[in-house]
């Protein structure tokens, strides 16, 4: 396929990882946060933390939207579906996602609850069409790749009059997530900073540009790489970081070039801006309350916002004792780390979020390198 | 979820609708969010949208430097 062979060549891999282990000081360590569960797939599916000298390491994100969905939108998504009989319309992921007392939606469509797994906004903006006399509800996750197209979706509702389709709208942005993590994180011995570098999410970029990850090579003074999403990439970013690492630099370099520009996409940022307004704060698994972290409806769209059509509530519900996803997602634990870990919580049975997605940290660990320990 | 895949537009239909394939798999996207999407134009699609086109010259450019980085990498191996 092209765009995505040409960046798998494992010779080349070899290489770079080469160059990487050469330009690395042994007297130092290197922690580098790919922000993106994306990335993390990408370390674990291609074997390449196993290429990087043991100095450097990966410290793994919260960029995995369905992992950092609290529990109480999942309810909500539950409410909808359960108790107003809509059709509620949602990705694949969020089905298995454990809801409050041991539910998912998985089971509440099992339990006859209309819940239909859609590949597109559109899917559920043509359902509403189909089904005038339901309410459809579009259950809205993600970072900025999916905000656009539920953007999209909005708008054409509101230009085609569609009173059945509401949107319950769980976005959440990159950029108040990262703030958040380098505010938070606890120090490394010797008071140094948690971690050396980012790796800037791939297709959140396409979409915000590279412009607004200046924010923390200034005030962090925290190097930046965007990165692609195959394996080549993720090695030559994870070199470029090393280089600015050793030569004192903290910039924001691209190595996405092929799709990432410094603006971003203007008609989507646009959109967005027209769509949806700032919440004020909004409850994250593992990071907690986050400040202008989240989206909402914009009032001239707020006829569509299926919180206020349906007086849903969002409550605040405690994640499973066992279940280490918060320190996960805060990048302080790794998955094996975690007691549940492979033997109570398998993507086929899940106590975390982290194990169901398919850019959960604990996934990517479980399919691909649970064996390695 | 954020993990989109490229595709080369094969028609476009509207200023809403395009035909694209998807690596063999043919499939109506949603255009609206580029500008002026062409037929052979390559776009990154997620949930059902172009979200951006990919820049073949750029493409070419960071492949120029991945093979340089592995040849110079190569190149400094200790004859075995």
């Amino acid at each position: 396929m092209k765009y995505v062979t040409e960046y798998r060549n494992s010779e080349q891999a070899r290489g770079i990882a080469r160059e990487i282990a050469a330009a690395a000081d042994p007297a130092r360590e290197y922690r580098f946060m790919e922000f993106c569960g994306g990335h993390t797939h990408v370390l674990a599916r291609w074997g390449l933390t196993d290429l990087l000298p043991k100095n450097v390491r990966m410290i793994h994100g919260p960029g995995c939207p369905v992992c950092v969905l609290p529990i109480g939108r999942i309810d909500m998504a539950m409410e909808v579906a359960q108790k107003h009989g809509a059709i509620l319309c949602t990705y694949a992921d969020t089905l298995r996602v454990p809801a409050s007392g041991g539910k998912s939606l998985f089971k509440a469509k099992a339990e006859g609850a209309d819940i239909r797994m859609v590949y597109s906004p559109m899917d559920a903006v043509k359902l509403a069409r189909e089904n005038p006399d339901r309410e459809v509800v579009f259950f809205a996750i993600g970072f900025e790749t999916t905000t656009p197209p539920t953007a999209v979706a909005l708008d054409v509702a509101k230009k085609t009059g569609l009173k059945n389709f509401s949107v319950l709208c769980s976005h959440v942005l990159t950029p108040a997530a990262m703030e958040h993590i380098l505010l938070t994180a606890p120090r490394r011995e010797g008071d140094a900073p948690f971690l050396d570098g980012l790796v800037g999410p791939a297709h959140v970029s396409v979409v915000i540009g590279s412009e607004p990850y200046a924010q923390f090579a200034r005030k962090w003074k925290m190097p930046v790489v965007i990165c692609g999403f195959e394996p080549l990439d993720m090695l030559y970013t994870i070199l470029m970081l090393v280089r600015q690492v050793n030569e004192g630099r903290h910039e924001v370099e691209n190595e996405f070039t092929r799709a990432v520009t410094p603006e971003g996409n203007r008609i989507a940022i646009d959109l967005m801006a027209r769509v949806f307004r700032l919440r004020d704060t909004f409850a994250w698994r593992g990071l907690g309350s986050v400040p202008h972290s989240a989206l909402a409806l914009a009032p001239e769209y707020a006829g569509f916002d299926a919180e206020a059509r349906f007086g849903l509530i969002e409550h605040v519900v405690p994640d499973n004792k066992a279940c280490q996803c918060g320190a996960i997602l805060r990048g302080e634990k790794e998955p094996f780390e975690c007691k549940a870990f492979g033997k109570a919580c398998t993507p086929a049975r899940p106590i975390g979020a982290c194990m169901v997605s398919s850019e959960g940290a604990c996934a990517a660990y479980y399919s691909y390198g649970r064996l390695r320990k | 979820m954020c993990l989109a895949v490229p595709g080369k537009i094969v028609t476009v239909s509207s200023a809403e609708e395009a035909l694209a394939d998807l690596g063999g798999i043919q499939k109506t996207i949603n255009v609206s969010l580029i500008d002026h999407p062409q037929p052979g134009d390559w776009v990154v699609v997620h949930v059902g949208f172009a979200l951006q086109k990919i820049d073949e010259e750029q493409a070419q450019k960071t492949l120029r430097e991945l093979a340089a980085l592995g040849e110079s990498a190569a190149c400094e191996e200790p004859a075995a």
